[in-house]
C-alpha cells in the first residue's frame, strides 16, 4: 500500500511540474511565434526546459507556431543538437569541428566512451551522463574542447577525462 | 525585354524569365529532375547546370534569372560532364531495379541517364538505410528509389496544405517522409496521390491491384463488372503514346471487353444519378431555409472527391453537415450494380466483383470505407488507377491504338454530357446547374452551349451568380433569388474558400470542390506527368465528349428515368436515401 501511495504522490508532484514548464514554454512562444526563423530558438529553449524534446512538446510547438509537424520534426532531425530521447543529468558534447578534430578530439571522444561505457547518442545506465558530438562551439583556440552542460573544458587530454567527469558524478552536483 | 545570348543565338525574353525558360523558348531542352513547371524551381538536383560567361561556377538554370548581355552555354564539354557526374552520383545511391520497377520506361531519372549517355555505373556507392511504407490503402512509398527532389513535399505542403511530407534527417541519410520518417498513416494524408503524380521516379505510386483484378477475371464463378470514371477516357491514350486529350472512350470499352469483363458500365451513368440526388438535395436545403425557415447547413459542398471528404473530416469537422450526403459516383455505381443490376441478372451481390477504373488513388481508400457496403457486401471491390488499367491492357497483349470503338453496356452504361464534365474543375457545378435551373424554371440554363464559363478554367477559386426568374409555381420561393456558387480545386484553394465561408466573409449556396489541380483529369492516378498544358488538353477533350452527346442534361438520361421508375422511386426517396447517401465522421488529426 505504501508503494502505491508514494507513487501517487510522485505523479501529483510531476504533473504540476510539467504544467509549469509548458507555461514557461508559452512565454517563449509568445516572443517567437511570429518571428521569422523563430522555430530554432524555440526548440533550443524548449530542450533546455524539458531536457529533451518529447513528442507532446514538439506537437505543441508546431500547433502554436502554425507550422506543419513534419517540418518541425525535419528541423529537429537535421540538427545533432536536438534530442528526442530523454537524456542523462549531464550532457557531454565532444567537439569534432576541424580544429578540435586535428588536435585530438577523436581520442578525447574515445576516452570518454571507454570511461562511461556508452556510445555517441547513448545515456549511462545510472542516467548521469549522455554523450553527444558537436561541430564547433567557437572555442577553436582552446582545442580540443568539450562541453558538459554549459561548462566548456579546454585543451582536454584523454588522460584527464576521469578527473573532469568526477565532479559531475556527485549526487548533489546540480546543472550549471 | 532582356537580351542575351544562348549557344550563340541572340535571344530576347521578358524580365524575370529564368535561363531554363529562355532556353525552352528557343527550342533548347535542358534536363531537369527537381524542377516542375509551375510547381517547383529550387535548384536542388543540379541536373540543369549551364555555363554563364563571367560566373566562376556552373549555375542551376531553373533558378537563374536572365540578365542583359548574359552569355549562356548549355552544351559544351564542361556542362555535359558536370550534368553527367550529377546524375551518376544520384544513380550511385538509387535502387536501380529498373526492370521490375513500375516506372520502367516512364522514369525521368532513367531517361535522363539515357540521354546523357551514361552507360555504366562508375560509383557503386553505399545506399542509405531505407524503408517501404505500405500503411495506406491508396499509396505505396519506396524510399530506396527516392532522389530527394522534393516535388512531393511542395505539392503536399503548398498545393494541398496537408504537409504530410518533409525532408527528415540530414545529408546522405535524408528521408522524405512524415515526421521522424514515420508512415503515412500517422499523419493527415488524404491519399490524393499528387505526390505520386509528380514523383519523377518510382518512389511513390498507387498500390498495385492489377493481380487482384486478373484473379477475379480468371474466376469462372464471378460476374466481373467494370466502371470507368469520366476522366479516364481523356487520358488513357497517353499510356499508349497518344497525345494528351485524345478521346478513347470506344477503344477503352473494347479493350475492357476483350480483357474479359462481363459488363462494362460507365461511372458517367452514376454521375447523372448524383446530379439527380444532389440537385434535389440542394433544392430541398434551399426550401427548408427559405420557406420553412429552418437552420440548414449552407452552402452545400459537393461530395464526389474522397480526398476532399477526408480533408473535411480532419480539418473542418464542424462543417461536415455542409457536405452533400450523396455518395460519390463511384460508390453509387457500386451500390447500383450490386442491387439493381444484380436483381436484373439474378445474382447475389457477393457473386459480383465490382472493379472501378479511377483517375485517383484516394478512390481506393473510399471504396474501403466502412460505410460503403449498402448492398450487404463491400460495394466496390477493387479500384484501379488509369495507369494500372494501362498496364493491364499491355499485359493482355492488346494493340490499343488498333482497336475499333464500341459502346458501353445497358442498363448502367448510358450517360449525358453533363456526366462527362464531372472530370474537370467546374464540371459538377455546371452539370448540377443544367438540371436544377431547368427543374425550377422549366427553361434551359441561360449560358451559351450550356457552359457556365465563369466557373470553367484552371483558376484556383471561381465564382458565379445566377438570377432565378420565371419559376414554376412549385419553386416560386426561389423567384428573384440570386443563386451564388463557387468552385475550388486543390485543397489549398479549398481551405481558403472554406475559411472564408466559416468566417462569414463569403456566402454561397453551392460549392464544388475537387482535390486535384484541374479536377479529376489531373488526378493522382493519371498518366504522368500532368502539366497545365496536359490538363487543358484533357479538359478540351472532355468538353468535346459532352458536346458530342445527344443528351446533355442528367435528368434527360432515359436510363436514369427508368432506374427511378423500376427501382429507386424518386430522388431522396426512401430507397435512394438508403443506397445512394452516406455519413461523414470527424477524424482525429493524429
Amino acid at each position: 500500500m505504501s508503494n502505491s501511495d508514494s507513487s501517487g504522490i510522485c505523479c501529483c508532484e510531476k504533473e504540476p511540474d510539467k504544467k509549469a514548464l509548458f507555461m514557461e514554454l508559452d512565454e517563449v512562444l509568445l516572443e517567437y511565434r511570429t518571428k521569422k526563423g523563430g522555430l530554432i530558438p524555440v526548440l533550443q529553449i524548449a530542450q533546455g526546459l524539458f531536457g529533451y524534446l518529447p513528442e507532446d512538446v514538439l506537437r505543441y510547438i508546431a500547433t502554436k507556431m502554425d507550422k506543419p509537424y513534419s517540418e518541425v520534426a525535419g528541423v529537429v532531425g537535421f540538427y545533432l543538437f536536438f534530442s528526442t530521447q530523454p537524456r542523462g543529468k549531464n550532457v557531454i558534447r565532444v567537439c569534432l569541428g576541424t580544429a578540435c578534430y586535428v588536435r585530438g578530439g577523436k581520442q578525447v571522444l574515445a576516452a570518454i566512451k571507454k570511461e562511461l561505457g556508452i556510445d555517441v547518442g547513448e545515456t549511462t545506465e545510472d542516467k548521469v551522463f549522455s554523450l553527444e558530438v558537436a561541430r564547433c562551439f567557437g572555442a577553436c583556440g582552446l582545442a580540443p574542447a568539450i562541453m558538459i552542460n554549459d561548462d566548456v573544458h579546454q585543451r582536454v587530454k584523454p588522460a584527464r577525462i576521469k578527473q573532469i567527469l568526477a565532479p559531475y558524478c556527485e549526487p548533489e552536483m546540480e546543472n550549471a | 525585354m532582356i537580351n542575351l545570348t544562348i549557344d550563340n543565338n541572340a535571344v530576347s525574353v521578358e524580365e524575370g524569365t529564368t535561363v531554363l525558360e529562355a532556353c525552352k523558348q528557343i527550342g533548347i531542352s535542358i534536363p531537369t529532375l527537381c524542377y516542375l513547371e509551375k510547381v517547383q524551381a529550387i535548384g536542388a538536383c543540379r541536373v540543369c547546370l549551364v555555363e554563364v560567361e563571367g560566373v566562376k561556377d556552373l549555375v542551376a538554370s531553373c533558378v537563374m534569372p536572365v540578365s542583359e548581355k548574359m552569355v549562356v552555354r548549355t552544351n559544351n564539354r564542361r556542362v555535359r560532364e558536370a550534368r553527367k557526374l550529377v546524375v551518376e552520383l544520384l544513380l550511385s545511391e538509387h535502387e536501380g531495379d529498373c526492370q521490375t520497377c513500375d516506372r520502367n520506361e516512364d522514369c525521368e531519372l532513367q531517361s535522363i541517364a539515357h540521354d546523357l549517355g551514361i552507360r555504366k555505373l562508375r560509383y557503386p556507392g553505399e545506399k542509405a538505410a531505407r524503408y517501404q511504407d505500405e500503411s495506406t490503402i491508396g499509396l505505396v512509398r519506396n524510399s530506396e528509389k527516392c532522389i530527394s527532389c522534393r516535388r512531393c513535399v511542395t505539392v503536399c505542403t503548398q498545393m494541398q496544405t496537408i504537409s504530410a511530407l518533409f525532408p527528415q534527417g540530414r545529408g546522405f541519410k535524408t528521408i522524405i517522409g512524415p515526421a521522424f520518417a514515420n508512415n503515412l498513416d500517422t499523419v493527415t494524408c488524404v491519399q490524393c496521390g499528387q505526390c505520386a503524380a509528380v514523383c519523377p521516379v518510382g518512389a511513390i505510386s498507387e498500390r498495385d491491384q492489377t493481380d487482384e483484378v486478373w484473379a477475379a477475371l480468371d474466376d469462372p464463378d464471378k460476374v466481373v463488372v467494370v466502371q470507368t470514371a469520366p476522366a479516364i477516357r481523356a487520358a488513357l491514350g497517353e499510356c499508349f503514346g497518344m497525345e494528351p486529350g485524345t478521346l478513347v472512350t470506344g477503344k477503352m470499352t473494347t479493350a475492357l471487353r476483350r480483357m474479359g469483363f462481363d459488363a462494362v458500365f460507365d461511372t458517367d451513368f452514376s454521375a447523372d444519378l448524383t446530379i439527380m440526388e444532389e440537385g434535389t438535395e440542394l433544392l430541398t436545403r434551399l426550401k427548408r431555409a427559405l420557406v420553412d425557415k429552418e437552420q440548414v447547413a449552407l452552402p452545400m459542398f459537393t461530395s464526389c472527391s474522397p480526398g476532399w471528404i477526408l480533408f473535411m473530416e480532419y480539418y473542418f469537422p464542424d462543417m461536415l453537415e455542409n457536405l452533400s450526403t450523396c455518395k460519390s459516383p463511384q460508390q453509387m455505381m457500386g451500390t447500383m450494380v450490386k442491387t439493381y443490376y444484380a436483381r436484373k441478372i439474378g445474382k447475389k451481390p457477393e457473386d459480383i466483383c465490382m472493379v472501378s477504373v479511377m483517375p485517383c488513388t484516394a478512390k481506393k481508400y473510399e471504396a474501403a470505407r466502412a460505410e460503403m457496403n449498402d448492398s450487404g457486401v463491400q460495394d466496390v471491390d477493387i479500384v484501379l488507377t488509369t495507369r494500372e488499367l494501362g498496364r493491364m491492357i499491355s499485359q493482355a497483349g492488346i494493340d490499343f491504338a488498333a482497336l475499333e470503338d464500341s459502346e458501353m453496356d445497358a442498363p448502367l452504361g448510358l450517360s449525358s454530357g453533363a456526366a462527362d464534365i464531372f472530370a474537370n474543375t467546374g464540371g459538377v457545378m455546371e452539370a448540377a446547374l443544367r438540371t436544377a435551373y431547368e427543374l425550377v424554371t422549366g427553361r434551359t440554363l441561360p449560358f451559351e452551349n450550356l457552359h457556365v464559363t465563369p466557373v470553367a478554367g484552371l483558376e484556383g477559386i471561381k465564382e458565379a451568380s445566377i438570377l432565378i426568374e420565371g419559376t414554376l409555381p412549385e419553386w416560386s420561393f426561389l423567384e428573384g433569388i440570386t443563386v451564388k456558387v463557387a468552385v475550388a480545386h486543390t485543397l489549398g484553394n479549398a481551405r481558403k474558400l472554406v475559411e472564408k465561408i466559416r468566417s462569414g466573409e463569403a456566402e454561397y449556396h453551392f460549392v464544388e470542390v475537387m482535390t486535384c489541380p484541374g479536377g479529376c483529369i489531373g488526378g493522382g492516378g493519371q498518366p504522368r506527368i500532368t502539366t497545365d498544358a496536359v490538363r487543358e488538353a484533357r479538359i478540351a477533350a472532355i468538353y468535346a465528349e459532352d458536346e458530342g452527346k445527344p443528351i446533355r442534361k442528367s435528368h434527360e438520361n432515359p436510363d436514369i428515368i427508368k432506374a427511378y421508375e423500376e427501382f429507386l422511386g424518386e430522388p431522396l426517396g426512401h430507397l435512394s436515401h438508403k443506397l445512394l447517401h452516406t455519413n461523414y465522421f470527424k477524424k482525429e488529426r493524429v
